[in-house]
């Protein structure tokens, strides 16, 4: 029992005061998911490096602290000047601002809509109409799923929830737009997104992770996107918090038949961050995209776990996910693909490569095929390097100097990934991170560089 | 303008050059030939200042500075460019945005202002008439993707684009068929001028039918052993490198 206290951290303590404020008027049967969830935790605790999925990522850290829930919304004096840096510029788009994790109507913009769509808080759809939510909450994802999403489930409560009926394709992007305030203290925030694309619809959906300053945080989000036959999802998460902050979130999806979903995950900076990502092909001819980009510098950690599971026949699936390691940071990234057995006809490819920009940066980086099928494509491969010195060289040979051509180079590097974003706006913002954030790397290493 | 004594550089632990001297002064072609392994590409390579190769004797001396002291990139912004004989391809930097960056630093050197996108472009379209070279080439990746001869094209524009006022070919007439090494050679017999050199390096004589040398070096196991005018090159190509290694032999009996 002891150890399973040690492996729970502090997150059971605040969960009655929870239910008893903010989560106090919220259906019976939320209030009892909530309880299985904290139940679910309470018994099992947080894993620890001997289970194989945590193996290279130790969470002490986040257990050892005491985050405090943020049980009500105050903004915390956040005017529209302060969020209107990370909206892209994007005024057209449906952009919903989460201040600590609590939807703010002030801070966001809603466009009109089409019968039927759904773009809003979860948090209040469940108190007027839970009834839409019902169905395909917590399904995806279920509570038991892991320690993180049990934790997330306990306390339940504000998110985004995007809901496209049938044939209906929303053309602005939806941008669900987290932040923290670094303003009270060690804390967490649980979001919950639920994304229900129904048949023949299309929806771009963009979580952003972003800070005011920088603060002491715990972000626990998970994502549930459910795919009707047909449907199109194209799904963007933007991960830049403190150096401060703790991360650990997962995207699930499931997809219906010929539904294409494409997924881009861009990792840039917390003290610690873990994405899951698990993508399940539910449909025959369904085709997903799992594309991503993680950078660390200092003594970062950053890990990615992603999951593409065939469960029908003639799906494809693409991966392609790139690190770039500085300092002394480690990076992780773990892809696993599973091909059930009717699953014939799956054509599954991955790919992992990785930069290490110094000597003391790490990389575990693990490929893991479960192929229960006879008849399927399905190639691998991971690679972990350094700059070419070769290419260094030719550039300076052309007058480029050392820390140009290096910041020149591991730029390219990324840019196959941020190349595959598709909405303008994004790929501007993220350009210009990138370059700021490479600007920098590898500086340590040469002393007096150009 | 280039001045080399006595040097002697070693590649993995391997002592190359042995000894070079030589001089070039500006508005000269010199061509530098020699059989494999004689340490032509080594000496355009320490020229450059190619990590790992290790100068272990004797000096350079470029427009009165101490070149081996200078960085890769300074040694470009003083106006020493190379050819390379595999130029590198780089996946993911478009051929534009590389050569911009290129120019402007060698310009800021020189205290010249840096150009903006769209005097860099009217430049560039006036340089690719000189290779006769694809616009869509400088679109892609630098050299990723390039045949053989768009490579060996792509290094004479960007030779063109930043105006060195030494250029170093390394064996660029390497694997061009004869329209191809017309074109190239073409292009830097445009580049010659009063304040500008060339040196040339290279196995075949053929290159030199179109870019006309000044003198000729025969380079061998590390040392320059004779020095000539144009018919050097062409003495070399009807009786081979063996007779020189004959010649030399016997001298120093």
């Amino acid at each position: 029992m002891a150890e399973i206290a040690e492996r729970t951290g502090s997150f059971l303590e605040g969960f009655d005061a929870f239910l008893r404020s903010a989560a106090s008027r919220s259906p019976e049967r939320l209030q009892a998911m909530r309880r299985s969830a904290i139940d679910r935790l309470a018994s099992t605790g947080f894993p620890s490096k001997r289970d194989e999925e945590w193996k290279y990522t130790n969470i002490s850290p986040v257990l050892e602290r005491v985050f405090a829930p943020v049980i009500t919304s105050q903004g915390n004096g956040v005017a529209r000047r302060d969020v209107d840096r990370f909206t892209f510029g994007a005024v057209a788009w449906h952009t919903l601002v989460f201040i600590d994790g609590h939807f703010s109507r002030e801070l966001s913009t809603l466009h009109p809509l089409h019968d039927g769509v759904i773009i809003g808080s979860l948090a209040e759809t469940i108190d007027r109409q839970f009834e839409a939510i019902e169905p395909y909450l917590a399904r995806v994802t279920p509570h038991d799923t892991d320690a993180f999403t049990a934790l997330n489930t306990a306390f339940l409560r504000d998110g985004g929830f995007v809901f496209v009926p049938d044939a209906v394709a929303i053309e602005s992007p939806v941008h669900l737009l987290y932040v923290a305030t670094g303003g009270t203290g060690a804390h967490m925030v649980h979001p919950r997104n639920l994304i229900v694309a129904r048949e023949n619809s299309a929806v771009t959906v963009v979580e952003s992770f972003v800070r005011i300053s920088d603060g002491v945080c715990f972000t626990n989000p998970v994502t549930e996107i459910v795919m009707g036959p047909h449907a199109s999802v194209e799904h963007y998460k933007l991960q830049d918090e403190s150096p401060d902050a703790y991360h650990v979130g997962s995207i699930h999806s499931r997809q219906g038949r010929d539904s294409v979903y494409t997924s881009i995950c861009v990792s840039l900076g917390a003290a610690l961050s873990r994405h899951n990502i698990v993508s399940t092909l539910d449909g025959k001819g369904a085709e997903c995209t799992l594309n991503g980009l993680f950078t660390a510098t200092g003594t970062r950690h950053v890990d990615v776990h992603t999951t593409i599971d065939h469960l029908q026949p003639n799906c494809s699936s693409r991966e392609v996910y790139k690190g770039i390691l500085d300092g002394r940071s480690h990076g992780v990234f773990n892809g696993k693909i599973i091909v059930r057995p009717d699953a014939q006809k799956s054509d599954a490819r991955q790919t992992n490569k990785n930069l290490l920009l110094d000597g003391r940066a790490r990389i575990n980086t693990k490929p893991q095929l479960e192929i229960f099928a006879n008849d399927v494509k399905c190639t691998h491969g991971a690679t972990v390097g350094r700059l070419e010195a070769e290419s260094l060289f030719y550039m300076r040979s052309r007058g480029i100097g050392e820390q140009t051509a290096r910041a020149i180079l591991t730029k390219a590097f990324a840019s196959e990934i941020v190349d595959f974003i598709k909405p303008d706006p994004i790929r501007a913002h993220l350009d210009s991170v990138l370059h700021e954030q490479i600007e920098h790397m590898g500086e340590a290493m040469i002393p007096g560089g150009a | 303008m280039l001045k080399i004594r006595g040097l002697r550089a070693s590649v993995g632990g391997k002592e190359i050059l042995k000894g070079v001297d030589m001089a070039v002064n500006a508005g000269e072609v010199h061509a530098i030939m020699g059989p494999n392994g004689s340490g032509k590409s080594t000496l355009a390579h320490v020229l450059a200042g190619r990590e790992g190769y290790v100068v272990t004797g004797g000096e350079v001396v470029y427009e009165g500075k101490n070149l081996l002291e200078l960085a890769p990139e300074l040694r470009a912004r003083e106006g020493v460019f190379l050819a390379f004989q595999y130029p590198v391809e780089i996946p993911g930097v478009s051929n534009t945005y590389f050569l911009k960056a290129s120019l402007n630093e060698i310009r800021k050197h020189r205290g010249l202002e840096e150009l903006d996108a769209v005097d860099f472009l009217s430049l560039v379209r006036q340089k690719l008439k000189i290779v006769d070279i694809d616009q869509d080439l400088l679109n892609r990746p630098v050299n990723a993707g390039f045949s053989g001869g768009e490579k060996k094209r792509n290094e004479i524009f960007q030779m063109a684009v930043l105006e060195p006022r030494l250029a170093i070919l390394d064996e660029t007439d390497s694997g061009l068929d004869i329209d191809a090494l017309r074109t190239i050679a073409g292009g830097v017999n445009k580049l010659r001028s009063s304040d500008k050199a060339i040196m040339v390096v290279t196995h075949y004589q053929r290159l030199l039918h179109y870019i006309v040398p000044d003198f000729v070096h025969v380079l061998l196991d590390g040392r320059i052993v004779k020095s000539g005018g144009k018919e050097l090159a062409l003495e070399l190509e009807e009786k081979g490198y063996d007779w020189v290694q004959e010649e030399v032999g016997a001298q120093s009996r």
